[in-house]
């Protein structure tokens, strides 16, 4: 069943593989950082954008998995 | 490089690999089972591993000679091409937690060790369960293949063995040396070594990255100087650059796609994964995990930092330990080359246990001794993992070792061929099982046969993992063209056999066995030892 938290949890898996698939966007030299060109600084900021997506991911999922079980009737996930 | 062995380096990197060897041995006992001679106790630890080991053993699988030496090294040749290894690692932790929780759950209600185990319940065939183990193993090789190499280098920076000009014999023997160390406290204890031994190798790796990353760039005299040399030498040699050059987009992206799909379907990776005590650590872990990605970006810009410091070797592997050897006094870069060492080893233990659990299970008890007993399935096991090394000895010796990273991009070009049938499987029943067979067999021959043609400087034969996709004209990685036709053939053969009606197979797996978490009915969290009747 497709609800919004599910949308929002699908984007937040798919958004990292648009943003480092898509290379064009980001092949760039500036605006550097601390003298390190754009290209590298922002793949590692991606690291944890991508890791903040998925820790929103993981506890959306736990509280969809508990409202399931507890319309059900059952306990915990 | 400097001549002769520099001794207080080697002194503290053996001081390091003895302690680790110790602890090895030392592993055997360490929460010791009641039944060590069963395949579950050895090759998976009892499946009794939280969070925290867990984590250590995924990290001990991901971060190793492939970090340390071979990117930097991709980095220090092509540049900016190389640093693909950074989204790669990124686009991992989608991935697993889309699907690892489901093949965790399912492997506890029945009992599967391998992905081999799950695609034969699944599917109900059995040549397509050989077809994944076999290639399970036959790619674990050309990535242990690298962690020699790793070990190789930094020996060959100590001084230790001939340099280019040594017959192969006095060049080659520190590493046999060390494998056969590796080998023996491995082939005793088991998946606990590398558990165990994965802590102080962790710690070693923290400590000398947190000091490279800070101490080498102020030494340099900070990024701008390093980027600035690295941009000169590039334009100077007329090739690689600090940005990827238009043409080269596709190959970024589709390197970093395909390695990514292709990590969790190795058998290793698997094993790890399997080893933990509930779904719920897979899903803790893969939120923690990219703080690994981020050391690996920065490990990877250690690569300018060697051109930087006018570090001048034809081969790239040697970049890195030389860069250490310049910048640290001697006792340090020992401890850093201890790092890089080990961090080799571990891996390189824990691939070969899950590539002989693959063949024990899924080959010998399949197709050869069905009636094995478990002691005579852990023997196998053990004799297999040390097959599984020499394989990686004859990648080693054969192929073209200045370019490190392509051994992994091998494996992975193999490897993803499995990914339809375990990936698919979890999700739907839809795939015919011969389809996926033939699928397969497209994409491992086009894939062989496409790297087979590849040339490198130095090697008419594997010398690189792209070539031109046919139909879209840009340069992009073998791996990830031979699954899209991997893919579309089972896609077409799934409707034709359907239309014929073959038969499907039997389906030994529920719905609900996919999201079974640990205290559900029917799920096993520390598995009983995989007797030969327990074992289906």
């Amino acid at each position: 069943m497709v609800t919004p938290v599910r949308v929002v949890i699908a984007l937040c898996l798919i958004a990292p593989f648009v943003a480092m698939l898509w290379v064009g966007s980001y092949a760039k030299t500036d605006p550097a950082f601390i003298g390190i060109p754009f290209f590298y600084w922002y793949q590692m900021l991606w690291v944890v954008i991508a890791t903040a997506l998925t820790v929103v991911a993981h506890q959306l999922w736990r509280r969809d998995q508990r409202a399931r079980a507890s319309q059900k009737g059952g306990a915990g996930e | 490089m400097k001549d002769g062995v520099n001794g207080v380096a080697l002194g503290v990197f053996v001081f390091f690999f003895l302690l680790v060897t110790a602890m090895g041995f030392l592993a055997a006992r360490w929460r010791k089972a009641e039944n060590q001679h069963s395949l579950d106790e050895w090759g998976l630890g009892g499946r009794s591993f939280g969070t925290w080991v867990t984590w250590f053993l995924l990290g001990g699988d991901l971060y190793t000679a492939y970090t340390f030496v071979a990117v930097p090294a991709a980095i220090y040749a092509a540049g900016a091409a190389g640093f693909f290894a950074v989204p790669y690692t990124i686009l991992v932790y989608p991935l697993i937690f889309t699907f690892l929780p489901r093949l965790w759950s399912v492997s506890h209600r029945h009992g599967y060790v391998t992905t081999s185990d799950f695609v034969r319940g699944r599917f109900g065939s059995k040549g397509l369960s050989l077809a994944v183990a076999l290639t399970g193993i036959l790619a674990t090789m050309p990535y242990i293949a690298l962690q020699l190499v790793g070990i190789q280098a930094v020996l060959d920076v100590m001084g230790v063995g001939g340099g280019e000009n040594s017959n192969w014999f006095v060049k080659d023997l520190p590493l046999l040396i060390a494998f056969g160390v590796l080998a023996a406290y491995t082939y005793s204890s088991g998946l606990r070594a590398p558990a165990l031994i994965a802590f102080v190798k962790d710690a070693l790796i923290y400590i000398v990255i947190a000091v490279a990353i800070i101490y080498i760039p102020i030494k340099l005299g900070g990024f701008d100087d390093i980027f600035a040399k690295a941009g000169e030498k590039f334009t100077a040699a007329g090739k690689g650059g600090l940005l990827p050059a238009p043409a080269g987009h596709w190959g970024y992206a589709t390197l970093a796609l395909g390695s990514a799909l292709a990590l969790f379907m190795y058998p290793h990776s698997v094993t790890a994964t399997l080893s933990s005590r509930s779904r719920e650590v897979i899903r803790r872990n893969t939120t923690i995990l990219p703080l690994y990605s981020l050391m690996l970006g920065l490990l990877a810009l250690l690569g300018f930092m060697a051109i930087a410091d006018g570090i001048d070797v034809a081969n790239g592997q040697l970049a890195i330990p030389q860069l250490f050897e310049d910048m640290f006094p001697s006792w340090f870069a020992g401890v850093a080359f201890a790092a890089i060492g080990i961090g080799a080893l571990v891996p390189a233990a824990i691939m070969s246990i899950a590539a002989a659990n693959l063949f024990t299970r899924n080959v010998y008890k399949d197709f050869i001794k069905p009636d094995a007993t478990a002691a005579q399935e852990t023997r196998v096991s053990k004799i297999v993992s040390l097959l599984v090394k020499v394989g990686a000895l004859v990648f080693v010796l054969t192929m073209d070792k200045t370019v490190a990273i392509n051994f992994q991009l091998l494996g992975g070009i193999w490897i993803l061929q499995t990914f339809p049938a375990l990936v698919g499987g979890l999700f739907t029943r839809w795939f015919h099982r011969w389809a996926l067979l033939a699928g397969w067999a497209v994409g491992m021959v086009y894939g062989t046969v496409a790297a087979y043609g590849v040339a490198s400087p130095t090697k008419k034969h594997f010398g690189g993992s792209s070539k031109e996709i046919p139909g879209i004209g840009e340069i992009g990685y073998i791996g990830l063209t031979a699954f899209v036709l991997n893919v579309a053939v089972t896609v077409v053969l799934t409707f034709v056999l359907k239309a014929l009606k073959a038969p499907e197979g039997v389906d030994e797996t529920r719905a609900d066995d996919y999201t079974a978490d640990a205290g559900d009915p029917g799920v096993q969290v520390e598995l009983p030892p995989a007797t030969a009747e327990s074992a289906h």
